[in-house]
């Protein structure tokens, strides 16, 4: 088999391909960035618990319309927007971490929005809403991640300066500015729609996969940030190219096969990365004069 | 009318237990002033009462001939996170906040200031190095370099010597000194009281409530660290309201 014929034909010959490639690189556009702002808030966590409570919302979308994309993007919207700001401000009225508190929500929504869809559909329904379908994408879907990515990309570089000092120093920023606030809620804002992009192609469970795996991944090349956000999106694209095929030839599910391919680039960064990767440390190197 | 902050029966603090009680005073401009006291005086409490951070539960802070915006701040460096992954040059170029903001880009003259910044603390050649990467005092160091680029006419300083070496104290005491010969106002909370005998003129014994204000060889007696070396730490959850000043 030629190179064509493993990396190109694929796409050349069918159109759900062309789509899936589309959808699955306007993702990684916009994901890998947000994933690398929650890596560096220490959110890693938070984020997959906002992608849990993004379910119940979808799934009430689904109850009310059926598979229909408007209805179950805007109760995921509703739902992950409401979870975020609720788990946020239970965690400083009360004695509980956030952590304990996202914890808690995202145990709930899962059992929830499992329920939900279970009392009107299928088992097939209910992978699809878990596990995405991004070898189905529509025009509709394809708009909407392409939208978001761009979304996402304007209005991080508008909030870019101020998301990183409230990351690193946010007593300094408070005192220069009063955009910290707007930042952090702009980023959360941001963290919602990248997850209802990406569970239309992955689904709730993996949407986050696009998100982390990345940004986890380039810390172990770089220590720079703006070089961090730009490693990243590679390997999610590449992650993205490289599952779509992995998936084509091993007849495997699609959104699994990337995922794990950007798991496969995390493991490898850990070994081999740069920047303090595990192999290095290993091999025995005099140390150096200064 | 000279420029001045005020501070007229002040309480700040956190719920309704204050850290800084009744606190009556006056820091003219111009002024090198040092706040000493024991652990859980009110001391980052007050300056960040004096940035307008932290609204006070009772009285006023009046600023004349200042606002907010012409203070500058030093946090303490444990509030700062040193993990995360930027190179020296750009943190201290977000000292040029005032001028470049959101969006506007740093050119030329920018950053011959921030090179320049980076230089009078001996920063060089760490330009691209990330914060994680240096030792505490070189990142004390870059940031004052960040300070100098606020050019603020109020600076407030948090412990800016704890746990950094003799040499660095040192360099940046010379640029504190610089500051107050260009007549800013320079506040600092201090616990190294030989460098407060001699190098700040004025000084500030807070133990909660201001015990002692005025010339620093007159409020370091040993009398006043006496007294506020028994005060006490803990607040009590079943304190009874306050009526001081209420009559």
């Amino acid at each position: 088999m030629s190179v064509y014929d493993f990396a190109v034909a694929p796409f050349v010959e069918f159109e759900f391909m062309r789509r899936a490639l589309i959808g699955a690189l306007a993702l990684a556009i916009g994901a890998a960035p947000i994933g690398v702002f929650l890596m560096l808030r220490r959110m890693s966590l938070t984020g997959d618990a906002m992608a849990h409570a993004i379910l119940p919302g979808a799934a009430v979308g689904y109850l009310i319309a059926g598979l229909s994309l408007p209805a179950m993007t805007i109760g995921g919207l509703v739902a992950g927007l409401a979870v975020a700001f609720a788990a946020g401000a239970l965690a400083r009225a009360s004695v509980l971490k956030e952590d304990a508190t996202l914890a808690a929500f995202y145990l709930i929504s899962l059992a929830l929005g499992v329920l939900i869809v279970s009392m009107k559909g299928s088992n097939v329904d209910l992978m699809h809403v878990l596990f995405g379908s991004v070898l189905a994408l529509d025009d509709g879907a394809l708009l909407l991640i392409a939208g978001i990515a761009s979304v996402t990309l304007l209005v991080l570089a508008l909030i870019y300066r101020p998301l990183v000092l409230e990351c690193m120093d946010p007593q300094f920023l408070r005192s220069v500015s009063g955009a910290g606030l707007v930042a952090h809620f702009g980023f959360i804002g941001l963290v919602v729609l990248n997850l209802v992009g990406g569970f239309h192609a992955l689904g709730t469970l993996l949407a986050v996969g696009i998100m982390m795996l990345p940004a986890a991944a380039a810390r172990m090349w770089t220590d720079d940030v703006t070089a961090l956000i730009g490693v990243a999106v590679l390997i999610a694209m590449g992650s993205s190219v490289a599952g779509l095929l992995v998936s084509y030839h091993g007849e495997a599910p699609s959104g699994p096969s990337i995922i794990l391919v950007a798991g496969a680039v995390y493991g490898l960064s850990l070994a081999f990365g740069r920047s303090g990767g595990l192999v290095w440390k290993l091999l025995p190197a005099r140390h150096l004069e200064a | 009318m000279s420029h001045s902050i005020d501070l007229c029966d002040v309480t700040l603090g956190y719920g309704r237990h204050p850290a800084v009680h009744h606190l009556n005073g006056r820091i003219e401009a111009g002024a090198l002033l040092a706040v000493v006291g024991p652990n859980g005086a009110g001391k980052s409490t007050l300056l960040k009462g004096l940035m307008g951070q932290l609204k006070p539960l009772d009285g006023r802070i009046t600023l004349n001939g200042f606002g907010v915006r012409d203070i500058a701040y030093l946090p303490q460096l444990a509030d700062i996170d040193r993990s995360f992954p930027l190179p020296v040059y750009d943190f201290v170029a977000m000292g040029l906040w005032r001028q470049v903001g959101l969006f506007k880009r740093i050119g030329a003259g920018e950053r011959g200031r921030i090179e320049a910044a980076i230089a009078s603390v001996g920063l060089e050649g760490f330009e691209t190095r990330t914060l994680g990467s240096l030792s505490g005092g070189q990142v004390q160091r870059a940031l004052f370099a960040r300070l100098l680029l606020q050019d603020a006419r109020v600076i407030l300083l948090d412990e800016p010597f704890n746990a950094i070496d003799a040499k660095t104290a040192a360099d940046l005491l010379d640029l504190i000194g610089r500051w107050h010969a260009e007549a800013r106002t320079v506040i600092a909370v201090m616990h190294d009281l030989e460098t407060v005998r001699r190098r700040f003129p004025q000084s500030w014994l807070l133990a909660r409530e201001l015990l002692a204000a005025g010339p620093t060889d007159e409020v370091l007696r040993a009398e006043n660290l006496l007294r506020a070396r028994r005060m006490v730490e803990a607040f009590d959850p079943f304190a009874a309201a306050c009526d001081r000043g209420a009559a």
